[in-house]
């Protein structure tokens, strides 16, 4: 029941993007078509699961004044474990993703959850929180991801629901519009 | 003029945050005021170019010789989050009057992606020493015009009267969206 919990409220009460307004350059960037952002959001549960399940196992060994970069460097191994194994296995969405595989190390979703609560909680606990937060995170970025991809290109995961679309939401100034947005209505359904 | 395209394209057609989208949460967490806005652009500058430097340095004479490229990640990070401390004590001893102005948002620039993303982006354009110590700062030049723009206009919009679910970070969003649209317009210069 508890497990439960910890693993729900990533997903809608605490949805690390849409409440909380963490990580928004991997949001905003990578969210150009459903499937990106999808990746981008299933690359980001694979750091976060792995750093709060060996931050909560060795949490306690570590002094606390070197804690935080203990921690970066738990985080950097994960994120260059998924980079080399997408670059192997999906060459095609890593060209796409870029630079914002490394820099999941900077996310401040996944130092957050470290700091917050692994470093606090017991193993199985920080893995539901894990995988919670994390797949909370692909669901936004996925959502957001068709937003654009409909409104921009007309296409949902690459099959075809209009002729056309507004190009505009697949470049820069898309991604901030409809974020904005999504985050306006977020607050209002809170009230 | 290569180095003027590589300035010209890192400030506008390229800009870190409005195209790029490297910095984002300084950008919306900083940008409340003109002169906070400047604190944040001036030490972003600061370490991007210190880290830059650095970061070159240790991949092309430690990383390379010893064929580790691929620890790069974990490399970089350390040292740019061991840099910040340094240059926080440092400015602490050396200058009390700077550290006054950029103390606050130093251990912030940590998080901040824009610092590790222009540490990969030198790597992997393949550039040398001056054009990546010229491409970072030309970046943070670009980041400082970025959210100095976004917060003469925030400091506006505290008189007007925003619907309740659009205060704050969503409005940010919006105009940051119309002010992408505006640097659209410079596509093409470079």
């Amino acid at each position: 029941m508890n497990q439960w919990k910890n693993f729900t409220k990533g997903l809608i009460k605490e949805n690390p993007i849409l409440v909380l307004v963490l990580g928004t350059c991997p949001t905003l960037a990578t969210t150009s078509s459903a499937i990106n952002g999808v990746s981008m959001g299933l690359a980001t549960t694979f750091v976060l699961v792995g750093s709060n399940v060996v931050i909560s196992l060795v949490g306690n060994l570590i002094p606390s004044k070197v804690r935080i970069p203990a921690y970066v460097v738990i985080i950097a191994s994960f994120v260059t474990i998924i980079d080399l194994a997408m670059q192997a296995y999906t060459p095609a969405i890593y060209e796409t993703l870029g630079i914002f595989i490394p820099l999941i190390v900077v996310n401040c979703i996944v130092l957050g959850r470290a700091e917050a609560f692994a470093s606090k909680n017991t193993v199985v606990s920080s893995l539901f929180d894990g995988l919670g937060m994390g797949l909370g995170f692909a669901l936004a970025l996925g959502f957001l991801g068709t937003i654009r991809e409909i409104l921009g290109t007309g296409k949902i995961f690459g099959l075809e629901l209009m002729n056309q679309g507004a190009l505009v939401f697949v470049l820069a100034p898309g991604a901030f519009f409809a974020l904005g947005y999504l985050i306006a209505l977020v607050n209002k359904l809170k009230k | 003029m290569e180095y003027i395209l590589l300035i010209i394209s890192a400030i506008i057609v390229n800009n870190v945050i409005l195209v790029q989208f490297l910095g984002i949460c300084p950008f919306l967490g900083v940008s409340n005021k003109v002169s906070t806005a400047l604190g944040m652009a001036g030490a972003v500058t600061f370490v991007i170019v210190l880290a830059t430097m650095v970061t070159y340095l240790l991949y092309q004479y430690i990383l390379v010789p010893l064929e580790i490229q691929y620890l790069q990640t974990i490399a970089f990070i350390l040292v740019i989050a061991a840099l910040v401390q340094m240059v926080e004590i440092i400015l602490k001893k050396i200058s009390p009057s700077l550290y006054q102005a950029l103390g606050i948002y130093l251990p912030l620039i940590t998080t901040n992606c824009a610092v590790l993303g222009v540490a990969l982006l030198v790597i992997q354009k393949d550039f040398n020493l001056l054009q990546g110590v010229v491409y970072g700062a030309s970046i943070s030049l670009g980041f400082g015009l970025a959210i100095t723009i976004l917060a003469g206009i925030r400091e506006q919009l505290d008189t007007l009267n925003i619907p309740k679910g659009m205060r704050g970070v969503p409005i940010a969003l919006v105009i940051a969206g119309i002010l992408a649209l505006a640097f659209m317009g410079f596509t093409g210069i470079v």
